[in-house]
Parts: C-alpha cells; structure tokens; sequence
C-alpha cells in the first residue's frame, strides 16, 4: 500500500473563462477536485489497517465529535478573509460552516473558480503549486493542516493561498519513510 | 507444616491476595494446594480458552469472583474478526448448573449476549457486580435482566463496551427496593436515557460513590443528581452544555461546592469550555482526570483546568493539549503517575501536536511517572534518553508515533539506542510498547535488559529472525508478546518452541511465518492452540505449506482445541 503524505499540490489555474463544454474544461474541473484533498489526510487511501493502533470505540467516538463540533460552532460565524496569489479582490468565508480540511478545500476552490488565475499556470505546469497558509492568533503564519481542524478555525484569523515558490524555506511537513516491501499486500 | 491444623492455613492464605501469590502458594505441597483451593474465592483467567469452566469449578467450589478474558490485544484495531469467539454463555451456564454461588464478574474482550446476561441474572442470588470492558453482542434488554433480577446489584460497570442501545427504559427496571449501589457506569451507551428514572434510582442509594453517565443526561439532570449524592468519589459527567448566566448553571456552581469528595472526574463528551469554571473548585483534590473524550476542551481552557489539579496522580488526555501544554502539566502536577495521551485525530497519519519535547518535559516536572501511554508526531534518541534518565520506575512504556517507521527527527538514526536507554534505566519495566524505525538492535537490548517484561508490543519494527529470537531468548517472564508487520520467519517461531509454553500467548500477523511452520510447532507442542485466521482462503483448497500466514495466534492450554472456533479460524 503506497503511502500518501500531505503534499500540497494545486492544479493550474487558467486566464479566461472556462471552455465552453468539451472535455477538456471538464476533466480540468475533474483535477480542480483534488485541490486541497491532501491537506484532508484523505483517509481512504493512507490508511493501513489497524493503525494507529487506537481502539475502535474510541474511534468511532472521534467520528461523532467530528459531527458535535460543526453543529456547536454553527452558533458562532467565523469569518476570517482569504487571500489568494493573483487574485485582485480578497474573499471572506465562514470557517464555523465547515466540518473538516475537505471541506474547506471543497469550499476554497469554489470561492476562486471566478478568478482562473496565471497563464504561467499554462507555461510551467510542474511549479504552479500552490500553498494555503493561515495566520494565527499571535500573528504567526502556518500551513493550513497540521492542527485538529477544532484547534485550527479557533486560531485562525486569515488565510491566504501563497504561491509555492514563494513558500521557500517555509518549512514543510517532516516526511516518514515507511518501507513499501511491508505495507505493499 | 503439618503442625497447623487447616484453619490455621487458611486464615493466613487470607492475607494472600494477589492470584499470582495464591497460585504459588498452591504449588508448595499437596495439603497447601488442598487448603488454597477450598479458601481461594478470586480467579483471574487470562485466556478464556486455556481453561474450562468445568474444571475451574471443580477446583474452586468456593468461587465468589471471576475475572475473564478473551480476545487478543489485537482485537482492539480491528485486526480480530468479530464472531472469532470468546463467548462468555459457556461458562454462565457451566456456574448456573454447579453450586458455585457466584457473586462478581469482570469480563475484557468478550461476545456476551442478552441470553448470557438474562441467565447471570436469574441464576446467582447474591450476585453483586458486572464489569464489562470492551465486550459486545449484547442490547440494553440484557442490562434490563440485570437491573430487574439481581435484588443486591452493587456495581454495574460499562467500560468501553459496543452495546446496541435498544432506548428502552432498562433504568426504571431496578426496583423500588433496589437501594445496594454503589458504583453505575453507563457512560458508553449511547442513546436516551429515562432521566426521571435516574434521579429516583439516584436518590435511593445513599451508598453510591461512582456514577458515570452518556451523553444523554444534560446538566440540569447532573446538577439534580448532585444535589441528591454530594458523596460521590468518582464522577463521570455526560453533556455539559449551558448558558453561563442561566439558573440552572448558577445552580450547578452552588451543588459542586457541596461535592466534597470526587477525587475522579471524567466525561465531557460534550461540552462548551464557558460551564467549565464551574468544576474549578473540585479540581484541587482530583487524582484522576480522564479528558481523553472531551475533544470540545483544548486551548487555554484546558490549560486553565489543568493549573487547577495539583494533586492529580493520573491524567489521561488528548493530544490537541500540545508540548505547551505537556509543559503546564508538568510544572503544575508534581504528583503525576500515569499519563495517557491519545490522538485527536485517530484516523489520520502526521497530525499529532505533540512530540518528543512534551515528554521530555513531563519526565523532568513528575519523577513519580511508572505508567505512560503516548501518542506522537516524532521521537529522538536523546529525547528518550533523558526520559530514562530522570524516570528510571517505568512500569509501562506505550510509545506511538503515527507514522510507524519514522526514525529519530533530528539524526534521522532508528530509535534503537532511545529505546535501548528505557530498558536500561528501567529495571521494573513489565509492559513496552514501541514505535519508529527500529533494528535488530532494539531487541537485543530488550533481551539483555528487559528481565521483568511481561508484554511487548511490535509493530513494522526488526530486520531478521535475531530480533525475535533476542526476545524470547532474553525476556524470561515474558508471557504476552504480540507483533504484526515485522520479518520474523520461521526460523524465529521454531526455534524454542517450549517457550511458548511459558507464555500466555503469541500474536503474529503479516510477518514472515508460514503455513509449514505453524504446522511442525502445533504438531510438536501438544498444549498449545496454534490457530490461523484466514479470512480469504478455504481450507481444502487452501494455501500451500509454503505459503505465509497472515494472522497467527497461538496460546498455551490444557484442554485442547476449541470447539467453536468459527470457519475462518483453522487450529493447527
């Protein structure tokens, strides 16, 4: 079983408005999908069985607290502004709408699908990669992922998606190297 | 030791408490093993199948307590099919049938159904106390029995158990005259709970010192509650969701003055961190505080909790409290035993906020630390070297990185020399539990140094049979070692074969072992169960001898291959 680790890859962004039907605009869109995803760990795949080794009560515990807090924060709005690289006007979204990482991406690529961004994006395909980063509470800036998502929208004041090569020297997630020959069944 | 007449013995194999004494005592000579087993009254089984129910209650008549458990460890992450076994009817109706007058039973990892608890009730008539941990198979109906049948119920005790919650009203089937509690825990169900019913069961036990309660009961019925058992020692609160300006919150503040005696607190399934100051008071005296279900406390309001408990001995919390806040708790209890810290985010792989500097603090703020279970984004050598150094009493060393082959984060080294430190330092150290890039190494620093272990734990760790065969050279009072995901082979499993005679079990799965090899160890060693779990294959046109086995699990026993062992589970 290949093991994914939170890469923050975004696909290209276009100049223009989208192609009027056609398969390309529509497997582009296909691609736009996975923006973000990694940031939400995307369960399904990385999972090896039985690991972490966290009893199954307490698990299905987590799944329902996932659910709790988004109908808690439902009675608090949090908006915080967002910012992306390129994009002329900043947009506003309510964090306390959301349940999760995916979520947000889901979210975040419709607030930006009116501003297809970059035709560098068409020149240089590999280093149009994009960041998402959020400033916290003590005016520090991070990468969007790392935290429990409860802990995440209780710091987060804006968030901004930064250009990857702009992102140099920002310091990325340690990576682990899990030996293929054991997990590959 | 023939001079004193039975009585006499018997008096002074009351003082003899512990099961591991008792049994001892019963092997000095024939008169001691004849006295012991009239008197002993507590039997502890550690494997369900190793025994049968009829020869215990030959040998004990006296039987008052049972204590029983049944899957493997393993069982807990989902790696044990669930109808694998471990049924708890067997024994219920073995005990029905004799005279044994049974009166506790603890049960870990069993299938209990609601028949199962229906005969307990109808069949003890002094039956006192049920703790189920982890089990499942059973509904609240079953619990319905207990509550109706059982006229001295003292303590119901529900740990973690998968229970379909039918939302009946088995509260209200403990009678008017039903007044013997003194311990309820019921904090894993999860549907709605007849409140009324509660209170009054609630106000006519005046001896009840644990209570637990789900999710269901809102605080107005836990202030309520209070106010009818400000003696409680041991509290587990369900939601604690109210406005903070409310009367029923004021009310609350004004109750919890009054509950002078909780020294264990636990629950907050639900909570909003506004009602929190409210238990600040009691906080002073806790010893033990349980927050690892309270995934709605994290921040400055469990910091602020935690500045609260200088006398906490046990803490088991989730990890979202962070290396800062590992540092609050070690400048602020000074009396800390044993720490859990358990991932926010069971699911995902990298998302632990904390790491080899939370403990290292802890180590240095509480030198009294023997017992650690710790879930983390990474670990170093010299962490856990400083960790060996300033808590040379480890009793329990659980160490879990997320991702299970990481090396150590700074020299990018395995973990070998860390863990090598711990074994080293900790000459008590009966349980290990390990994590990262480990080699060979680590085990033959296990073997050399671990002389009182007694469980160990391996997972994606080792790089040939020498490691396991350093275990199980090394580790004399070894009796559970469990491993998944390592190279150990045949060569490994067969080498001392009488060793696992010695043990309780061993677990092996997606290692190297095959069909062939479990093969020639169940044919040498007559008093072993050597059981395979193959969830794909059947058995006749099933692998080859040559082919390895996916899950192996095999135990010492003295009555032979089980008989309901489910077609999956082939004994060798």
């Amino acid at each position: 079983m290949a093991k994914e680790v939170l890469g923050l890859e975004l696909t290209e962004l276009r100049l223009g408005l989208p192609a009027p039907g056609g398969g390309h605009s529509i497997a582009e869109k296909n691609e736009k999908k996975r923006v973000f995803s990694e940031i939400s760990g995307d369960r399904n795949k990385t999972q090896v069985v039985g690991w972490p080794p966290v009893c199954s009560y307490r698990k299905k515990i987590s799944l329902h607290h996932e659910k709790d807090d988004h109908d808690h924060l439902q009675r608090s709005k949090i908006y915080v502004k967002v910012s992306m690289d390129g994009a002329p006007i900043m947009r506003k979204i309510d964090l306390s709408m959301h349940k999760g990482y995916s979520d947000l991406a889901v979210a975040l690529e419709k607030l930006f699908d009116c501003f297809a961004i970059g035709d560098q994006a068409l020149k240089d395909a590999e280093s149009s990669k994009q960041v998402p980063i959020y400033e916290d509470k003590d005016g520090d800036w991070l990468l969007v992922g790392d935290v429990p998502w409860g802990m995440f929208i209780e710091s987060c004041k804006r968030l901004r998606i930064m250009k990857r090569s702009d992102a140099q020297g920002f310091g990325q997630q340690p990576t682990g190297n899990i030996k293929d020959s054991r997990l590959s069944k | 030791m023939n001079y004193f007449p039975d009585e006499v013995l018997e008096h002074v194999f009351d003082f003899v408490t512990s099961h591991r004494d008792r049994n001892a005592v019963s092997l000095v000579c024939k008169l001691w093993y004849r006295v012991e087993r009239f008197s002993r009254e507590r039997v502890f089984i550690g494997n369900c199948y190793a025994i049968s129910p009829e020869r215990v209650i030959m040998r004990f008549p006296g039987l008052k307590s049972l204590t029983l458990k049944g899957k493997p460890h393993f069982a807990d992450f989902n790696l044990v099919p669930h109808d694998w076994g471990a049924y708890v009817q067997p024994w219920i109706e073995a005990f029905a049938k004799s005279r044994i007058g049974l009166e506790e039973l603890r049960l870990k990892r069993m299938l209990v159904s609601d028949e199962s608890l229906e005969l307990l009730s109808q069949s003890f008539v002094n039956f006192k106390s049920l703790v189920l941990v982890s089990c499942e198979g059973f509904t609240t109906d079953g619990l319905a029995a207990i509550a109706a049948n059982c006229r001295f119920l003292r303590e119901l005790d529900l740990q973690e158990n998968e229970i379909d919650d039918l939302c009946g009203h088995w509260l209200s089937y403990f009678p008017e005259s039903c007044t013997s509690l003194t311990s309820l825990n019921f904090a894993c169900l999860k549907g709605e709970i007849n409140l009324a019913a509660l209170e009054r069961l609630v106000a006519r036990s005046p001896n009840l010192k644990s209570l637990k309660l789900n999710r269901a009961v809102p605080l107005e019925v836990l202030q309520k509650i209070l106010m009818r058992a400000p003696q409680l020692v041991d509290l587990g609160t369900g939601s604690f969701v109210h406005e903070p300006d409310s009367e029923t919150y004021n009310k609350l503040k004004a109750t919890i003055l009054n509950c002078k005696s909780i020294r264990n607190l636990s629950g907050f399934l639900e909570v909003a961190p506004r009602c929190l100051p409210s238990i600040y008071p009691i906080c002073l005296n806790l010893t033990t505080l349980n927050l690892s279900y309270a995934a709605g406390i994290h921040g400055s309001d469990l910091v602020k909790l935690i500045r609260q408990c200088v006398k906490l001995q046990r803490l088991w919390i989730l990890d979202c409290i962070g290396d800062k806040g590992l540092e609050v708790v070690a400048s602020t209890c000074k009396e800390l035993q044993e720490l859990r810290v358990f991932p926010s985010d069971p699911f995902g792989v990298g998302h632990a906020a904390v790491t080899e500097n939370g403990l290292v603090a802890i180590s240095s703020g509480c030198p009294k630390l023997h017992s650690l279970l710790y879930f983390c984004q990474q670990m170093t050598n010299a962490a856990l070297e400083t960790v060996a150094k300033n808590c040379p009493n480890f009793i329990r060393f659980r160490l879990c990185i997320l991702d299970p082959t990481k090396p150590d984060a700074i020299t990018m080294q395995p973990l070998d020399e860390g863990f090598g430190a711990i074994v080293r330092s900790c000459k008590q150290l009966r349980r290990l539990s390990m994590a990262g890039l480990l080699t060979d190494q680590v085990f033959l620093y296990i073997g050399m140094y671990a002389e009182q272990l007694e469980m160990l734990s391996i997972a994606f760790a080792g790089d040939s049979d020498k490691g396991m065969l350093y275990v199980l050279n090394g580790c004399k009072k070894l009796r559970k070692l469990e491993i998944r995901d390592c190279p150990f082979g045949n060569a490994a499993l067969l080498t001392d074969v009488g060793k696992y005679e010695t043990m309780r079990s061993l677990w092996m799965s997606s290692c190297e072992v095959t069909l062939g090899g479990c093969k020639i160890l169940a044919k040498k060693m007559a008093r072993l169960n050597v059981e395979i779990i193959n969830e794909h294959d059947q058995m006749d046109v099933g692998p080859e001898d040559g082919e390895r086995v996916d899950k192996m699990y095999l135990y010492r026993t003295l009555v032979g291959r089980r008989k309901d062992a489910p077609e999956f589970v082939w004994t060798l």
